[in-house]
């Protein structure tokens, strides 16, 4: 814990999703003006006191909109992760535990999912299904997990010969029992850090698609669809497509830093 | 009640697949244990022991496998149980002391909350009951403090400590066979004489059975009834602990002792 917060690069990467987390849990109280609010009086004005990002082409106030965009851009960081932390730790763990043919079949599978260029297939799959926030999620999960899958793989191979494993056998527990009591928490730490490297992946995954007009869809604002929005007035209207970048990148950035500190703390031996 | 045979192993051998061929680790193994008795397998590293105990709760796992043999256990041959059967006799009817306790215990919970949970395993009792089970055999292995050495992680506790805590694991399930694999190598030479203390006053206590491993024939004539020498694989002699050490038969035991003396 110690070692962690001396880690200034990681602190500040804490500090601002800890920032964009208030900005999603309290988006109503934040953001001065409802995000749809139109107000053609105020169309692509300049940031002012009034409008501190300025507005948009329909005179939606920005910051409100990045503040209400962070809601969804968060959700689907974390979903999406979520869904592909626990497909690649079952997947993993079973593999890596029950070893011999059932490893060699899941594993060339997940090297057959490795295979297909992610962003395309994601392009692909929303294209065929409907671009709605849980299809993102769904599909960002599903191309995300094979990683983790090998991570836990490996890090269970090495476990499983531990002697406390064979201890717990010689005491009567199965299989199941093993995996989820010893060997998941043993294999938490790598897991955990890249969880939260894949939450920035996945952030700028969404925002992509969100850019690309197949991710979320509008008025729903999501930092990728502002961006979109801002691309055309782009010579006119600078903050219309600096400020919501600048959110992206930080918050990816801010994502990475944390993961590295997480790794440096949790898996010493990697340290430089 | 003498006589009465807990355990029969029967011709065991166990096999490792390598990509030189087929080595027989265990060939051929037979011995009794007897129910009360307390029996030595003694030999130098890699001549089997541990293979031979581990085979008889089928605990071997690929590239290593059982060709054959029997292990009769209760009248029940553990060799043609199906798993159920098997899951119930590890740690209920048999159970196990391993060689180094520092990575016996899972160092992400509490030690107590490992003796719980081998409690639960094989006993109906939530876990207030199981805590108290564990704490009761905490105790009974003489852990000073059994309240704070249930909530310490395994990283806290001294070897002797922990080996302590892993032989409360091994009984909170009344076994009544214990097999205990090289449990004092690991420790240093004062803890040791302490955990031999231990074992043979659970051991008059329990009525336990006792399957002891060792390379170490100091600790097989105190422990142990009788005792068998293995060898590459087989077992060279059986017999009375008294009359192995003091007229070997064979030329290996000779040479066994004769290797422990030399060390003085």
């Amino acid at each position: 814990m110690r070692d962690f917060l001396r880690n200034k690069m990681a602190v500040s990467g804490l500090a601002f999703i800890t920032l964009i987390l208030i900005f999603a849990a309290f988006a109503p109280a934040i953001a001065p003006y409802s995000p749809s609010e139109i107000d053609t009086d105020n169309i692509l004005s300049a940031p002012s006191k009034y409008h501190i990002f300025g507005t948009d082409t329909l005179g939606r106030d920005l910051f409100s909109r990045i503040v209400y965009g962070s809601r969804i851009s968060l959700s689907i960081g974390f979903i999406a992760v979520g869904i592909a932390v626990i497909t690649g730790v079952v997947f993993g763990a079973v593999a890596g535990y029950y070893g011999g043919r059932i490893d060699s079949f899941m594993m060339r599978f997940v090297d057959m999912m490795l295979c297909f260029p992610t962003f395309f297939l994601i392009l692909a799959v929303i294209a065929i299904l409907e671009p709605s926030i849980f299809n993102i999620m769904a599909v960002i999960g599903a191309t995300g997990w094979m990683g983790v899958a090998r991570l836990v793989r490996a890090e269970i191979l090495s476990l499983k010969e531990r002697e406390y494993v064979m201890a717990s056998r010689v005491m009567g527990a199965g299989g199941l029992w093993i995996i989820i009591k010893h060997l998941i928490p043993n294999a938490v730490a790598p897991v955990l850090v890249s969880a939260t490297l894949g939450v920035g992946g996945a952030i700028l995954v969404e925002s992509a698609l969100s850019f690309l007009g197949i991710g979320v869809q509008p008025p729903t604002p999501s930092w990728g669809n502002i961006l979109m929005d801002g691309k055309s007035t782009l010579g006119v209207a600078w903050w219309h497509t600096v400020f919501p970048g600048v959110f992206i990148m930080l918050t990816v950035l801010a994502y990475n830093l944390l993961g590295e500190g997480l790794r440096d703390v949790l898996e010493p031996r990697l340290k430089r | 009640m003498t006589g009465d045979k807990i355990l029969q192993i029967r011709d065991l051998r166990v096999s490792f697949d390598t990509p030189s061929g087929i080595a027989d680790a265990v060939d051929g193994v037979s011995f009794d244990v007897r129910r009360g008795e307390s029996f030595g397998i003694v030999g130098q590293s890699g001549s089997g022991k541990t293979l031979t105990a581990l085979s008889i709760l089928k605990l071997i796992t690929p590239p290593g496998r059982i060709v054959s043999g029997s292990a009769v256990f209760n009248g029940e041959d553990l060799m043609a149980a199906d798993e159920d059967s098997l899951r119930r006799t590890r740690g209920a009817g048999i159970s196990m002391v391993f060689q180094e306790p520092a990575t016996a215990f899972n160092p992400v919970f509490t030690v107590g909350y490992q003796v719980a949970e081998a409690v639960r395993a094989h006993q109906a009792v939530d876990g207030r009951k199981a805590k108290d089970i564990a704490l009761e055999f905490l105790k009974r292995v003489h852990i000073a403090e059994a309240l704070k050495v249930y909530h310490d992680y395994p990283h806290q506790l001294s070897g002797g400590t922990k080996q302590r805590a892993m032989i409360a694991m091994a009984l909170v399930n009344s076994p009544e066979l214990l097999i205990l694999d090289e449990p004092t190598t690991a420790l240093d030479v004062t803890i040791q004489a302490q955990i031999l203390d231990l074992l043979e006053e659970i051991r008059k206590e329990a009525r336990l059975s006792i399957l002891f491993i060792s390379h170490d024939f100091g600790v097989i004539s105190r422990m142990c009834d009788r005792v068998a020498v293995m060898h590459k694989g087989r077992i060279v002699e059986t017999g009375a602990t008294k009359d192995v050490l003091s007229s070997p038969e064979e030329d290996y035991t000779l040479e066994l002792l004769e290797s422990v003396r030399a060390l003085g």
